[in-house]
């Protein structure tokens, strides 16, 4: 009897499951292989493209912060290993330096309607990717501490610079501000970040060029100088993760953190109520005098593979769509700054659309790109430490970029 | 042993070496050698959420065409081997030509990527093979003195830095130095010093990496010099003490002379580990004060969003290259002994 009660209700929820992702899929067949970073934002999107599995449909994800590096061999052989690869706007230039990447033009015709004309990513005329979601490192803030000084929330790096000084004769905090300046990957990105706020180019026009040891190059370096300063003595081996634990902790007022970690800062769960409720969010801040944000904009989206049969392309596509369909944005609102159709933002996105909206620049999409981050990341830090000049160390940085570039056959 | 017997004998172990060695570092070789193709590029617009920008990008089509042609890429020589990322040959003469003193020249080379990972790499190895090996010496002496139902919980105690693999021994003792961690904090009040952190220096980051490297060695030379104490013969102890020799005297003249062959082979196996220290750098996240050779390796490879196998394979084979030269004076050391016997 027992067992029959089980077997009808297990037997029903599969029709049903069945049944109803069938119908708002619309997948007529097809395999769906799914590769990604992983993280919550992303995990929401693929449990939802998950649902489309049905007889005939298969869906598979496989999430992991190693996908950067298995994403070429595996969409290069044919059939290819992943019909779906969601990448950043850093993570798509290797699949488009090897041309991995479908054109998706006539599937957006078929079934893009839910789409917004800026989540289209194209170069040339060629759409290669659709962007979901945006992020970028934005300011947070201990509003009480501001008060207590009765300032208001600085908006540019010199206020910035005055209120942790202020902060510190007042001898509330010593060192009043944090960023993620790991040497490595996120020193490179804050460079990136101060540099595009700068007004500053990476590239000479239409090459692979360096374009960094000038003044504007200079005056980033200094300005990541003088702010650590104010920064624990142990600057160089922060990372993203760590500056969210001094935060909680109190030992930092204000500091430029990603906004996808915003829900782990003010959420229930942050582990310090007092300093999540006390956390103002606001822009990026800007520098020398500019109006554009001091921060690099970045997106994830996902591209179809090239290697693979047009009805496995087209199930994928149709899959990914139904994940990112405007519902799913609507229900987990907080889960991530959505660039989707509809997408009412909360307060905890503000911080990330406020940025765009002041016209701060897209992390720049370019095959040099991820050879300039790796020099950045491994050429700075003699300089952050004191060791070399400015000039020094863009000297290095350039010298050891155009050895890699060399190396791809990207330069002469 | 006929020829046929000897053959059969080690074909199996031949064939794997060949599989499993050879082959592998035949290809990082000929990979070293070879570049990629150079790309054809053009300029496109690429738009996304924020915006239009000019921007240059890969000609696919066209690369694929020389790509199909030679696989391997583009045949480079050493090129990559003399270049900044390596030997850095210009860079160096350039140094040499230009500088203020000595001073100034070793302040210039360790500005070189190379260089400054293998200074830190032959330092660590330096300091922390004959450290660990005399660490782990004392404690087998110690434990081999105390009574005997002591023994076997102390022995597994003193092997614990060698069970914890070492990115996780790392990453603990990380949390633990961290200024708000319990050795932090302690060493802020120990030295009256609120700034103190052993992460924020150079030479303090060296430092723990050296000691970190001791503390997770030492196990090692600990178990073989245990073994090797039960093997020292006790009618020569015994009459040493007859003839009124100290404890340290029994050591010096009958334990220690028992056991060089053993301290050999230790010496040779932790050379070797130590010259590819790598786990504690990254656990460490101690990659602006040091780097290591494998660390480079490890960074053109996954670093960021391209691999650079080329530059990585050279690097390999420069270590390669590097372990010989070290081993050098014990493989010496081996082949007289060898020599003396036969």
């Amino acid at each position: 009897m027992k067992k029959a009660t089980i077997t009808t209700l297990v037997g029903a929820t599969l029709t049903l499951l069945a049944s109803s992702a069938f119908a708002e899929c619309n997948i007529s067949a097809g395999s769906v292989r799914i590769l990604g970073n992983d993280f919550d934002s992303i995990r929401t999107v693929t449990d939802q493209a998950k649902t489309c599995a049905s007889a005939e449909t298969t869906v598979r994800v496989n999430l992991t912060t190693e996908h950067k590096n298995i994403q070429v061999p595996a969409l290069t052989i044919t059939p290819a290993e992943y019909t779906v690869a969601l990448i950043a706007n850093n993570s798509i230039s290797p699949l488009l330096s090897a041309d991995l990447v479908r054109p998706l033009n006539d599937l957006v015709e078929k079934y893009g309607q839910d789409l917004l004309p800026n989540q289209l990513i194209r170069t040339g005329d060629d759409v290669v990717a659709i962007a979901f979601m945006g992020n970028a490192q934005h300011l947070f803030m201990r509003g009480d501490i501001l008060d207590e000084l009765g300032v208001e929330p600085p908006a540019t790096y010199d206020e910035i610079i005055d209120v942790a000084e202020m902060i510190r004769s007042e001898g509330i905090m010593e060192y009043p501000l944090a960023a993620t300046y790991e040497a490595g990957w996120y020193l490179a990105a804050e460079f990136v970040n101060m540099h595009l706020g700068m007004g500053g180019q990476f590239f000479e026009a239409g090459s692979a060029q360096p374009a960094l040891n000038n003044e504007d190059g200079i005056r980033t370096l200094e300005m990541m100088k003088t702010l650590t300063e104010y920064m624990s003595p142990e600057y160089l081996t922060v990372t993203a993760d760590e500056m969210k634990q001094m935060y909680l902790a109190g030992e930092v007022a204000i500091m430029n953190q990603w906004g996808s970690m915003v829900s782990g800062h003010l959420g229930e769960d942050s582990g310090n109520a007092q300093i999540s409720e006390a956390t103002i969010l606001a822009p990026a801040p800007t520098v020398n005098g500019s109006s554009t944000p001091a921060a690099a904009l970045w997106w994830d989206g996902f591209t179809i593979a090239k290697n693979i049969s047009d009805a496995d392309a087209e199930a994928s596509f149709q899959a990914m769509m139904y994940g990112i369909r405007p519902e799913m944005a609507q229900q987990n609102p907080t889960a991530a700054t959505w660039l989707i159709k509809e997408f009412d933002a909360p307060e905890s996105a503000q911080g990330v659309l406020q940025t765009a909206r002041l016209g701060a620049r897209g992390y720049p999409m370019s095959p040099f790109m991820g050879y300039m981050h790796a020099a950045l990341g491994t050429e700075l830090s003699d300089f952050m430490q004191g060791r070399e000049s400015a000039e020094q160390a863009l000297t290095d940085v350039e010298a050891s970029y155009l050895a890699s570039v060399r190396e791809a056959g990207l330069a002469d | 042993m006929t020829h046929k017997t000897f053959f059969a004998f080690i074909f199996p172990s031949l064939l794997a070496m060949i599989l499993f060695i050879a082959l592998p570092i035949g290809s990082i070789v000929i990979q070293s050698l070879h570049v990629e193709h150079p790309r054809i590029l053009v300029e496109v617009e690429n738009c996304g959420p924020f915006g239009c920008e000019r921007e240059t990008r890969v000609d696919t089509q066209a690369t694929q065409a020389l790509q199909d042609e030679q696989p391997l890429g583009q045949f480079n020589g050493l090129g990559t081997y003399f270049d900044r990322r390596h030997l850095a040959t210009e860079e160096v003469s350039h140094i040499f030509n230009n500088n203020e003193g000595f001073q100034d020249i070793v302040r210039q080379m360790y500005n070189l990527p190379f260089y400054k990972a293998l200074s830190f790499t032959l330092v660590y190895t330096f300091i922390v093979t004959p450290l660990g090996m005399a660490l782990g010496f004392s404690i087998a002496l110690a434990v081999n003195a105390i009574p005997r139902f002591l023994k076997g919980p102390i022995i597994f105690f003193s092997l614990l830095p060698m069970i914890v693999t070492p990115l996780v021994g790392s990453l603990i003792l990380f949390w633990m130095i961290n200024t708000q961690g319990v050795i932090g904090s302690n060493l802020q009040l120990l030295f009256e010093d609120p700034d103190l952190s052993l992460r924020a220096s150079p030479l303090l980051t060296w430092i723990t990496l050296i000691v970190y490297g001791v503390w997770s060695m030492a196990p090692f030379s600990f178990v073989v010099f245990y073994a090797g104490l039960q093997t020292v013969p006790s009618d020569t102890l015994e009459s040493a003490k007859i003839d009124g020799a100290s404890r340290w005297e029994r050591i010096r003249f009958v334990v220690m002379p028992h056991l060089i062959p053993l301290a050999t082979f230790v010496a040779l196996v932790q050379l070797m580990d130590n010259f590819r220290v790598f786990e504690p750098i990254v656990g460490f996240s101690a990659e602006a004060n040091a780097t290591s050779l494998s660390w480079n390796i490890f960074n053109d490879l996954r670093g960021q969003v391209d691999q650079q196998y080329s530059s990585a394979a050279a690097t390999s084979v420069l270590t390669v290259f590097g372990v010989v030269v070290l081993l050098m004076p014990v493989l010496i050391r081996l082949w007289r002994d060898f020599n003396r016997k036969a």
